[in-house]
């Protein structure tokens, strides 16, 4: 008997169990609230926390800029991490990708003495193929994601030992350093901003445009949306909120523009973010991948693609992946067989850090970043305050768990019906 | 024949909102093979799940007194210790396993901790010969056929001292041969001491194997009759199972039949997991615009492997056949092409098939015909909202908003969910799996009542039900299956329960 055959006949009286009597209401709301924001909230405190620890440190310019340089090539891999893990599947191979494709590069660059654009643009597509490689196995011959990625952890970071054997390759091009490490040029010169001192000009622009632009969009929604008669959030509130964003971003960028300027990074993550927030909550591709991780299916039997989904978000991991190896051995100025060591770890736990499901279904890129945000801030934060690394370690791996914990909790109590 | 093996007494059985089973009584002799029919739902497997301990003392009312001694079994442990042993349809055997290894799993032979394996191949294969099954003990079980997993099963049994045998529907995947090896086997234990009760929808068998027989309807008693005056006929057996009335349970409704919209010929399916079993056998369908079609069939009898099959190949292996839609041949090869064509199929388990049940009633609405919302692939999330919001106004789905999670709906809700996402793709033919199982009785008024509306809006609906009176009140015409097999259609005017449970339990021939 396979599992479509017409279920016993008890199965549907045991159906009813779950049915009439929890009506949803008020409640499940809130919590519903408090699971999804309860990561943005816990990040405020935790900034708070090493900001009071050591003494205002943690927001100073110069911490800020690295906090966001050293964790970038981290959220890259979130981002694409979150998608994978929102479809049901997970992906322990990114660090050696990272590795594999840094390589890569630097023979292409450094060796070949190939232009930089072109060889990032061939990159990106060795990391498309790999990752073309990685969702076969998972999408159409079906093995287990944990599987695939692991055997894809050992080949590509025998790749990577096969291409750089025992050295490093380095130096890589100004352009690429500069992706990874550099800042935006002051342009426009510089502007004062009386107790604060100089800070750039061109940088407070892009962060006013940036405000701007959130503004506008909002505003927009919230017409549309009162035009098709939907509930809002009040206006005092909508207010609120937007002005909050306003004032981080402007404090972010005042900061970053009185260091030295915003770095690149920043401007690309900018970019991804923006992106893949729309792609995952607008488009049809995005929605299907929340459909294929919340049931699985149901999602087949509405007519889901669910193995060309699975197969393209493994493709977009790998060029994710090509993109943050770019950007770490920019970093680095050198191409090392050892890079990407334990990266998957890191991304998988931004992504769970920043509510991700364990079954998969539900998740937000921006939660991933905020996740590996947490994250880094925790890292940054205690080498500040002078912690050891095992101390550091001990910290993260409590809260990755209490993340998970939290969200498994809440789950019970919101959907008994489950 | 007075001396009584078991007797159930005023079992009464309740689930959050169903009573299953009320007042039951059972009697059985020792030595006798006892039948027990029923519909789908009429609480034969609850019954015996309620002997076997697998609902412990305490969660039913009622007295069990099992060879004179009342017995009060916390688990399925306590009534193998005494010798009941009850064999489910869906086999639980260990396919990795040997077949000695299986008959004695949880009950091993060993010494000192360590399995004695020479002693367990051995009394392995004395069962073996027992039961009739010319196979190694050291086989493993995915070697075998359902029709030998289950010699296995019984083998395991008797490994366990058995003195009364249940089995659930032990036929209903064999073939022909198998069964007729099975029956005989059961005679065989019968003569050996060993009382059998037997639940089973083919009533060939039945009137060819039982002793006794004890009808159930809707969780109640209908009598208990002796096979041996020959005054048994089957179909007394079926008007016992069917004997409702039909009251005023569903809406009126007059169909205005148009032309033909889907012609299924000569379709063929076979099993993807038993090699070379056909589950629907050369089957003809039609459907015509405005009209409410039946499928009956009792459980396995392939009605949801049908359907799934046509819905773009969902389920099974080999199929072979033709669809015509509109006078025009068409290939249905996935789902996406089922769906283009305009053909819908709302699942008969909605939680597991049917629902994204971590998301919103909007978002479940919208997940089959997204397309319809999207430009250039973006979806237009304000457009979504108000489509949501109408269905969710013109299905009565009782929810405070399009945002309120499915999961936490009531059944006939997440019923009307899974509707509207169909209704939404804009068909020309539904078929509604088992569409009002498991709601309550105001529920199921409203999906008729959707029903009947979809009809006359000149969509073809084919309902599959395992309730005989939902199709009588609810159809213009019924297809009747038996072991995939259409072996009947049956128009309105014409159909009665009895008629219809005789087509459903005819054999092949």
């Amino acid at each position: 008997m396979t599992s479509v055959v017409p279920t016993n006949a008890d199965l549907a009286v045991d159906d009813l169990s779950a049915g009439p009597g929890d009506s949803p209401g008020r409640s499940t709301r809130l919590n519903l609230n408090l699971r999804s924001s309860g990561i943005y909230i816990a990040f405020a405190l935790i900034v708070l926390l090493f900001t009071v620890l050591t003494d205002g440190d943690m927001l100073q310019p110069q911490n800020i800029s690295n906090i966001i340089v050293q964790n970038s090539y981290i959220l890259i891999l979130a981002i694409g991490m979150i998608l994978i893990i929102i479809a049901g599947h997970i992906d322990l191979s990114v660090g050696s990708v990272v590795a594999v494709c840094g390589a890569v590069a630097a023979v292409l660059m450094v060796e070949w003495h190939m232009a930089w654009p072109l060889a990032l643009a061939i990159t990106l597509v060795v990391g498309g193929i790999i990752g073309a490689w990685q969702g076969y196995w998972v999408a159409y011959f079906g093995i287990p994601a944990f599987i695939v990625t692991l055997a894809g952890m050992l080949l590509f970071r025998a790749l990577t030992l096969m291409v750089l054997g025992n050295r490093g390759i380095s130096p890589f091009p100004d352009p690429v350093r500069t992706l990874a490490n550099g800042f935006t040029e002051g342009y426009l010169g510089n502007i004062g901003l009386g107790v604060l001192g100089g800070a750039d000009l061109l940088s407070i622009i892009l962060g006013l445009i940036a405000v701007a632009g959130i503004v506008v969009t909002q505003w927009r929604a919230r017409a549309a949306r009162l035009r098709y008669n939907q509930d809002v959030a009040a206006m005092p509130l909508f207010v609120l909120r937007i002005a909050v964003a306003a004032v981080l971003i402007m404090f972010l960028v005042v900061q970053l523009a009185r260091f030295r300027n915003l770095p690149w990074v920043l401007v690309l993550l900018a970019f991804l973010v923006v992106g893949y927030s729309l792609l995952t909550n607008r488009a049809v591709f995005g929605r299907q991948i929340y459909a294929v991780g919340g049931n699985l299916q149901a999602a087949t039997l509405s007519g889901v693609k669910v193995k060309s989904v699975v197969f393209w978000i493994f493709v977009n991991m790998g060029i994710l992946a090509a993109l943050a190896g770019v950007v770490f051995a920019g970093r680095l100025n050198q191409a090392n067989p050892t890079a990407g060591n334990q990266f998957e770890l890191d991304a998988i736990a931004a992504a769970f850090i920043g509510g991700a499901a364990v079954q998969g279904g539900v998740g937000k890129v921006v939660g991933a970043i905020t996740g590996g945000l947490i994250m880094g801030v925790i890292n940054n934060g205690m080498s500040l305050i002078g912690a050891k690394t095992e101390q550091v370690m001990l910290v993260k791996g409590a809260v990755l768990l209490a993340a998970v914990a939290f969200d498994v909790w809440s789950k019970r109590r919101a959907g008994a019906s489950r | 024949m007075t001396d009584t093996i078991l007797q159930m007494q005023d079992i009464t059985k309740t689930f959050p909102g169903v009573k299953a089973l009320q007042d039951v009584n059972l009697t059985v002799e020792r030595g006798e093979i006892h039948a027990i029919c029923g519909e789908n739902g009429a609480g034969k497997s609850t019954l015996m799940k309620v002997l076997s301990g697998v609902y412990p003392h305490g969660s039913y009312d009622g007295e069990i007194t099992f060879d004179g001694e009342p017995c009060r079994f916390a688990g399925i442990r306590d009534s193998e210790e005494r010798g009941i042993v009850i064999i489910h349809q869906e086999l639980a055997l260990a396919p990795q396993l040997s077949i000695a290894e299986n008959i004695f799993l949880g009950n091993e032979q060993s010494r000192w901790g360590l399995i004695d394996w020479n002693a367990t191949n051995f009394a392995a294969a004395q069962l073996l010969s027992r039961v009739g099954l010319a196979e190694n003990p050291t086989t493993p079980i995915l070697e075998l056929g359902v029709g030998k997993q289950q010699l296995v099963e019984i083998a395991k049994a008797l490994s366990k001292k058995v003195r009364l045998l249940i089995l659930d529907e032990p036929t209903a995947a064999l073939n022909d041969e198998d069964s007729a090896h099975l029956l005989s086997l059961l005679r065989g234990l019968r003569d050996e001491g060993i009382t059998c009760v037997i639940i089973s929808h083919k009533l060939n068998e039945v009137m060819a194997i039982a002793d006794r027989v004890t009808i159930l309807r809707d969780g109640r008693t209908i009598t208990t009759m002796d096979m041996a005056g020959g005054e048994v006929t089957e179909d007394r057996i079926i008007s016992g199972m069917v004997g409702r009335d039909l009251d005023h349970r569903f809406p009126p409704h007059e169909s205005h039949v148009g032309e033909e919209v889907l012609r299924i010929e000569d379709w063929t399916v076979h099993s993807p997991t038993q090699h070379g079993r056909v589950v629907v056998a050369n089957a003809n369908l039609t459907l015509r615009r405005g009209e409410i079609v039946g499928l009956a069939g009792l459980m396995g009898a392939g009605r949801t492997e049908l359907a799934m099959s046509v819905f773009g190949r969902s389920y099974g292996i080999g199929i072979t056949g033709r669809i015509v839609k509109d006078g025009k041949e068409i290939q249905l090869r996935s789902v996406q092409d089922a769906i283009k064509n305009g053909i819908a199929y709302a699942t008969e388990d909605r939680k597991r098939y049917g629902l994204n049940l971590i998301e919103d009633i909007k978002r479940n609405v919208s997940a089959a015909g997204l397309d319809r919302l999207a430009k250039h692939g973006w979806v237009d999330e304000n457009e979504e909202y108000k489509v949501a919001g109408e269905f969710r106004t013109s299905m009565n789905i009782k929810a405070p908003s399009v945002l309120s999670i499915t999961g936490k709906l009531s059944g006939g809700n997440q019923q009307k969910v899974v509707l509207s996402k169909w209704i939404f793709t804009n068909p020309d033919v539904l078929i509604l799996d088992e569409p009002t199982r498991g709601i309550d009785v105001g529920a199921k008024y409203e999906i008729y009542t959707i029903i009947n509306r979809l009809a006359d809006e000149g969509k073809a609906v084919l309902v599959i039900s395992s309730e005989l009176p939902e199709l009588l009140g609810l159809c213009d015409r019924i297809y009747t299956l038996s072991a995939g097999r259409i072996t009947g259609e049956v128009p309105r005017a014409d159909a009665t329960q009895e008629n219809l449970m005789a087509l459903m339990t005819k054999g092949t021939e």
